[in-house]
């Protein structure tokens, strides 16, 4: 299919539609409401469902009523929004059903901004909700790749029978870039092939959508099931992307989404100055890259791993854990709806580099 | 003279043989029936789905032979918007209590009104909360005595009983809101009169629609299953009126 120059929200919620996902639940909010003003009209076009909701809220318990039926059912929002969903992404990842929720995230805690952010990072991967659960986190760095793991969010959410999210920021949602689609779109699934679906109980016994267990023992079951399929997800989804890793690197930088975007740029420039830098950047927040981003920096030629986030260290906790305290690791980041700059990130290689901090700014002394 | 045996009164179809956790002289189980009385008399059993709620009744799923789906507390009419709007062949219910729908689910409860989502409700107001042990519900009555006004509702502080049939008749969105109760077995038979049209109603495609049934709950209230029944009569009767309040089959003005 030819290539389309396309905004990242409106790119997203047709990579929904060929994934076979016509059933649609939103509520406004900024960076992302160009997904639903795009989908309230294109959706009908292909026989499809839009509701805007009364609220988040509303919109997860929508998603849950709606995944129920086994048809591919999606949201957008951006973070304020994505919290007031946790209450329905805890019920149905206890109640073991697929959805796919995309989280445009912009700057927090409470109303925030309204600019790029990726403060979301551990209510995304360590269970926004109550409970025993995590949910699969996916993170593009270009709208061609948002397209892309939309698509395979769904056949994950229902491969795994989980909930699955994207984390794109504002910058994923508002940028335009040329987008391709796939030649051929899916069919909406066909909820009588789904042995679990709600379709009624005729000729079968009844089917019953839940996540209450009063009884401790089979609670205890129902979560252990959970842990047994994210060690499956751990093994089998985990995704990752290198650039520029080479034998000569000094540094390797460990960055996501938009932020990984502008470090490539950033050793780009460095390479032209003779300053080798390495980006690991995780594709698959949750599972994490664990043992591949050890691996990386486990090489003797890496002499500290940069964490560069646009929070104020999130993800650097995940790349904490994995390193064991084998190499230094050290951290930049910007926040609030500031992105750092290439210089930003070319800066705290080279502050690095020189192991010593660049000289602080002259102050006129009192007299 | 001979006899021919034939039944006259069975269980219904769409009704389990589970024996009910409720309480002794509890009227969710005269509820349950008339609901599954319904979806047989209709023909609707095979492609009905429920959606239960968070309190007693969130066990519902266990006494039906439909599909279930339980929601979390008060979200009932949004799962149903859900799975109505991406199955509108189906035929989906809530059955929700007092403090689900009255209040942590007024929001989500209003709004499905107000779109108008084909599906039915079931709205059991027992003016109590009852799972959680007899706390104040926002459909307690003024001066009642629950473990969270145990010196009885103090309207100047808990402001006065919400009437959920009125307040959703206000909407200008065509639907059939219903009040009905199961103190005697006259006011049974009304409800189920009100039941029966509520979902005749949906599979007709024509609106949504809700039927309030007023219920006792003795264990809470603190009095015998008898005395509770005239409690409801003498109390919640005069407060909350019996009838329709909203009519798709009526003309209404709208001046």
């Amino acid at each position: 299919m030819a290539k389309k120059l396309m905004k990242g929200n409106e790119a997203i919620g047709e990579a929904a539609i060929a994934a076979g996902a016509i059933n649609y639940f939103a509520y406004p909010i900024t960076p992302q409401s160009e997904v639903a003003e795009y989908l309230c009209w294109r959706l009908p076009e292909v026989g499809g469902v839009f509701v805007q909701a009364e609220s988040e809220v509303a919109v997860g318990n929508m998603l849950f009523g709606a995944a129920a039926s086994g048809k591919r059912v999606f949201t957008t929002s951006s973070s304020p929004g994505i919290s007031l969903m946790q209450e329905a992404i805890s019920y149905m990842a206890g109640a073991h059903l697929p959805v796919v929720l995309v989280n445009i995230m912009r700057g927090g805690p409470g109303l925030g901004g309204i600019l790029p952010a990726q403060s979301d990072y551990f209510q995304a991967t360590k269970g926004g909700g109550h409970g025993d659960y995590h949910v699969i986190v996916l993170a593009p760095s270009s709208v061609q790749e948002a397209v892309d793991l939309t698509i395979l969010a769904f056949d994950l959410a229902d491969k795994y029978r989980t909930p699955v999210m994207i984390i794109g920021d504002g910058m994923i949602g508002q940028m335009m870039e040329s987008v391709e689609f796939p030649e051929k779109y899916r069919e909406q699934n066909v909820p009588d092939k789904i042995d679990w679906a709600l379709t009624g109980a005729k000729g079968r016994k009844a089917r019953i959508t839940k996540s209450l267990f009063l009884d401790p023992e089979k609670l205890e079951i129902n979560s252990f099931e959970l842990a047994k399929r994210y060690e499956i997800i751990k093994k089998a989804e985990v995704r990752f992307e290198l650039y520029k890793v080479s034998p000569k690197n000094k540094i390797l930088i460990t960055a996501y989404g938009t932020m990984a975007r502008i470090c490539q740029t950033a050793i780009d420039e460095l390479d032209g100055e003779g300053i080798s830098v390495g980006l690991f950047r995780p594709i698959s927040l949750f599972p994490y890259p664990e043992k591949e981003i050890y691996k990386e920096a486990a090489k003797t030629n890496i002499k500290a791993v940069l964490d560069i986030e646009m929070s104020t260290g999130q993800m650097i906790e995940d790349v904490e854990r994995c390193l064991k305290g084998i190499k230094p690791i050290e951290f930049y980041g910007r926040t609030g709806g500031i992105v750092p700059t290439p210089n930003e990130v070319k800066d705290k290689v080279r502050e690095i580099l020189k192991g010593e901090k660049p000289a602080p700014k002259k102050t006129r002394k009192k007299k | 003279m001979s006899y021919s045996a034939s039944t006259i009164f069975k269980r219904p179809e769409s009704l389990s043989t589970n024996i009910t956790h409720y309480c002794p002289g509890c009227t969710h189980g005269i509820i349950h029936r008339l609901v599954a009385e319904a979806l047989d008399e209709l023909g609707l059993k095979d492609r009905a789905v429920g959606v239960a709620p968070v309190g007693c009744s969130v066990l519902i799923y266990n006494y039906f032979n439909v599909d279930f789906l339980e929601a979390p507390h008060g979200r009932a009419p949004a799962l149903a918007t859900g799975f109505k709007r991406v199955r509108p062949d189906m035929i989906v219910f809530t059955y929700q209590g007092d403090g689900d729908l009255a209040s942590i689910g007024m929001g989500e409860i209003v709004h499905a009104a107000n779109r108008g989502e084909k599906f039915t409700t079931i709205f059991v107001n027992n003016a109590i909360y009852g799972m959680t042990g007899g706390q104040m519900a926002p459909t307690t009555m003024p001066m009642q005595k629950t473990t969270t006004s145990p010196a009885g509702r103090d309207v100047n502080q808990a402001g006065y009983p919400i009437r959920m049939s009125e307040l959703l008749s206000t909407l200008r969105t065509p639907s059939f809101i219903a009040r009905g109760a199961v103190h005697t077995p006259m006011h049974v038979i009304n409800t189920k009169k009100l039941i029966k049209k509520a979902f005749r109603l949906q599979k007709e495609e024509k609106c949504f629609s809700l039927v309030e049934v007023l219920s006792t709950c003795p264990t809470n209230w603190g009095i015998d299953p008898c005395k509770s029944t005239e409690w409801l009569a003498g109390n919640m009767v005069p407060y909350y009126p019996l009838g329709v309040y909203k009519d798709p089959e009526k003309e209404e003005r709208h001046d």
